[in-house]
């Protein structure tokens, strides 16, 4: 055997252990880091309390379902959550259809046709690379300004503003592979072209659309910082809790958290088995 | 009318062709019009709000304010907060550089040995999103928390020393960035590493270059893209970042984020608070404008 071959054959027994064992220990230890907090928060929803006040505590007290069985028990929280639902409903379906337009209009028209199409790309490109918190305070110096009060309303002009760009990102992208001649064949066949965009382009560029919403959704559902900023007496989920840190947690947060972890995980799951199912 | 005329009539051409150029010499304008104007309106002229508020003196009992030019805030502000400032660089820097190092070798497994559990292993690097940010940050609380189950378990088994304590402490704010932010940092790197054509990294080891030299020859200058994008997509929000510090960090290593949201939302002083929001921005702008400048502004889509 030569010293080549037999370097070779340490290099690939090395190559092996790397991929073979540590590689995939250190990623399962990294999965194990990220999965931990969401096991603690799920245990935690059925601790017991004890003591006359129902909040939650460090300490395991033993378990129980009660916070389960009475999840709407706390009214702030109940209402703070049906406000985020709402919220994020509102703000996903204006920004979809926004950010849609939008996403077509960058991938089929250039600048002769289509003037100021870079400021659009600088636009969106700095929406999303801005900190939040910037934006929160800017929007909340501007309605400070006009005497606007604080309520849904801001809210859902807050939400779809930072949602936006991220569904034309995300539409864009999906946009990129579509073929226009079938679109050609629709004009070729007398339809008109709201019927060809009905009937042709949205059906296939629905799986992008649905990304986009998707993302759209769970951008404001989980939205903190602007949010916190435009609020005022109606303050979605996040905020709410954010609050109720500084006088104590009730369980029945926990319970939330792990519903809207189920209910996000099961649409995951149900995502990756159908687009696995297409592939088939 | 339009459909009545048969399609080889001269005039129904003509027609429909003349609507057609219309149509599409509007078409780019229609589409992009509601999408920017809202951007325009709740974006970009709230900045210039923000900008002119900084230069403004208001008056705290009435909230009333009044245009005064008042540079000399900018200069008055950093000398108040620049430590606010500089902890803020400190903790976001720390912490991106940890997701950084803890992201780069899953991103690599996952796209390289990832077959066809690819997925589920990008599921698993997603899973921190499907709960709520805050709620994330206080389940950190419970488990670094003194009294908490973990570190007394720890304590009583003598692993830690009785006296040690991490809540309250720079180390617990930036390991609760770390964690809320790695997901970001993970999936551009993963994005990058997947990108690679594998021939490339063939060719590398049919001209003898060795494991290592194939790794930081070819893989790592192709990702550095990819961790450019994940710089931006992570430093940035942490570095505005206000949970993390105010539920796991106490009352000391105050982040600038916190200064930003007490102006505003505690003092209602919003002269004060805009204008550390412009510093904020302005610098947040640089790291920005050099990201744009080395790979321009498209890249950040790709890596979304």
């Amino acid at each position: 055997m030569s010293t080549i071959e037999q370097e070779q054959m340490a290099g690939a027994s090395k190559r092996r252990r790397w991929t073979r064992a540590i590689l995939p220990t250190y990623s399962w230890l990294v999965i194990a880091y990220l999965v931990f907090p969401i096991i603690v928060m799920i245990v935690y929803s059925f601790n017991k309390v004890v003591g006359g006040m129902q909040l939650v505590s460090f300490t395991w007290n033993g378990f129980t379902t009660q916070w389960y069985r009475e999840w709407s028990n706390v009214p702030g929280l109940t209402q703070a959550f049906w406000l985020s639902i709402r919220l994020a409903i509102v703000a996903t379906i204006i920004s979809t259809v926004l950010g849609t337009l939008l996403a077509i209009a960058l991938v089929r028209y250039r600048p002769p046709q289509f003037r100021g199409k870079m400021l659009f790309e600088q636009t969106i490109f700095l929406n999303i690379a801005a900190p939040e918190i910037v934006m929160g305070a800017s929007l909340l110096g501007l309605f400070v300004t006009l005497n606007i009060a604080r309520g849904f309303l801001t809210l859902v002009l807050a939400h779809v503003m930072f949602s936006v760009t991220y569904v034309v990102v995300t539409v864009r992208a999906r946009l990129a592979g579509f073929d226009r001649s079938l679109e050609e064949a629709a004009y070729d066949l007398g339809a008109r072209p709201l019927v060809t965009f009905g009937r042709v382009t949205l059906p296939l560029i629905m799986p992008g659309v649905l990304a986009g919403a998707l993302m759209a959704f769970a951008l404001s559902i989980d939205d903190f910082i602007t949010s916190n900023f435009l609020s005022g007496a109606a303050a979605p989920f996040p905020v709410w809790v954010y609050g109720a840190t500084r006088v104590g947690i009730p369980p029945q947060v926990f319970v939330f958290g792990t519903a809207i972890f189920a209910v996000g995980i099961a649409f995951a799951i149900m995502s990756i088995v159908m687009s696995r199912r297409h592939a088939e | 009318m339009e459909q009545l005329v048969p399609a080889d009539h001269p005039g129904g051409v003509v027609v429909r062709r003349r609507r057609h150029r219309f149509g599409r010499a509007v078409a780019p304008y229609l589409l992009s019009l509601p999408a920017g104007l809202w951007l325009l309106l709740l974006f970009l002229v709230p900045l210039a709000v923000m900008l002119s508020l900084s230069l403004k003196t208001c008056n705290p009992a009435t909230g009333a304010c009044t245009m005064t030019w008042h540079w000399a805030e900018f200069p008055n502000e950093i000398s108040l907060y620049h430590q606010e400032f500089i902890t803020s660089l400190l903790f976001a820097g720390g912490a991106t550089l940890a997701d950084l190092v803890i992201s780069f070798p899953i991103a690599y497994w996952i796209a390289f040995h990832g077959r066809h559990r690819k997925n589920f292993f990008l599921l698993m690097l997603l899973v921190p999103f499907f709960v709520s940010f805050v709620i994330r940050t206080i389940v950190w609380e419970f488990v670094l928390s003194n009294n908490g189950v973990f570190l007394t378990t720890l304590k009583n088994l003598h692993v830690l020393p009785s006296g040690f304590h991490i809540l309250g402490t720079s180390w617990a704010v930036m390991a609760g960035l770390a964690y809320n932010y790695l997901p970001f940092t993970a999936l551009p790197i993963y994005v990058a590493i997947e990108r690679i054509d594998r021939r490339v990294l063939e060719a590398a080891y049919d001209l003898y270059a060795t494991r290592r030299q194939g790794f930081m020859r070819v893989i790592f200058p192709l990702t550095i893209p990819g961790i450019f994008a994940a710089f931006l997509l992570t430093f940035i929000p942490m570095f505005g970042d206000y949970v993390n510090q105010e539920i796991l960090g106490g009352t000391s290593n105050t982040m600038i984020g916190t200064v930003i949201q007490n102006q505003f939302l505690v003092n209602f002083d919003y002269a004060g608070g805009a204008s550390l929001s412009a510093i904020l921005l302005v610098i947040a702008l640089l790291g920005i404008f050099l990201y744009a400048r080395l790979l321009g502004t498209r890249t950040i889509e790709q890596y979304l």
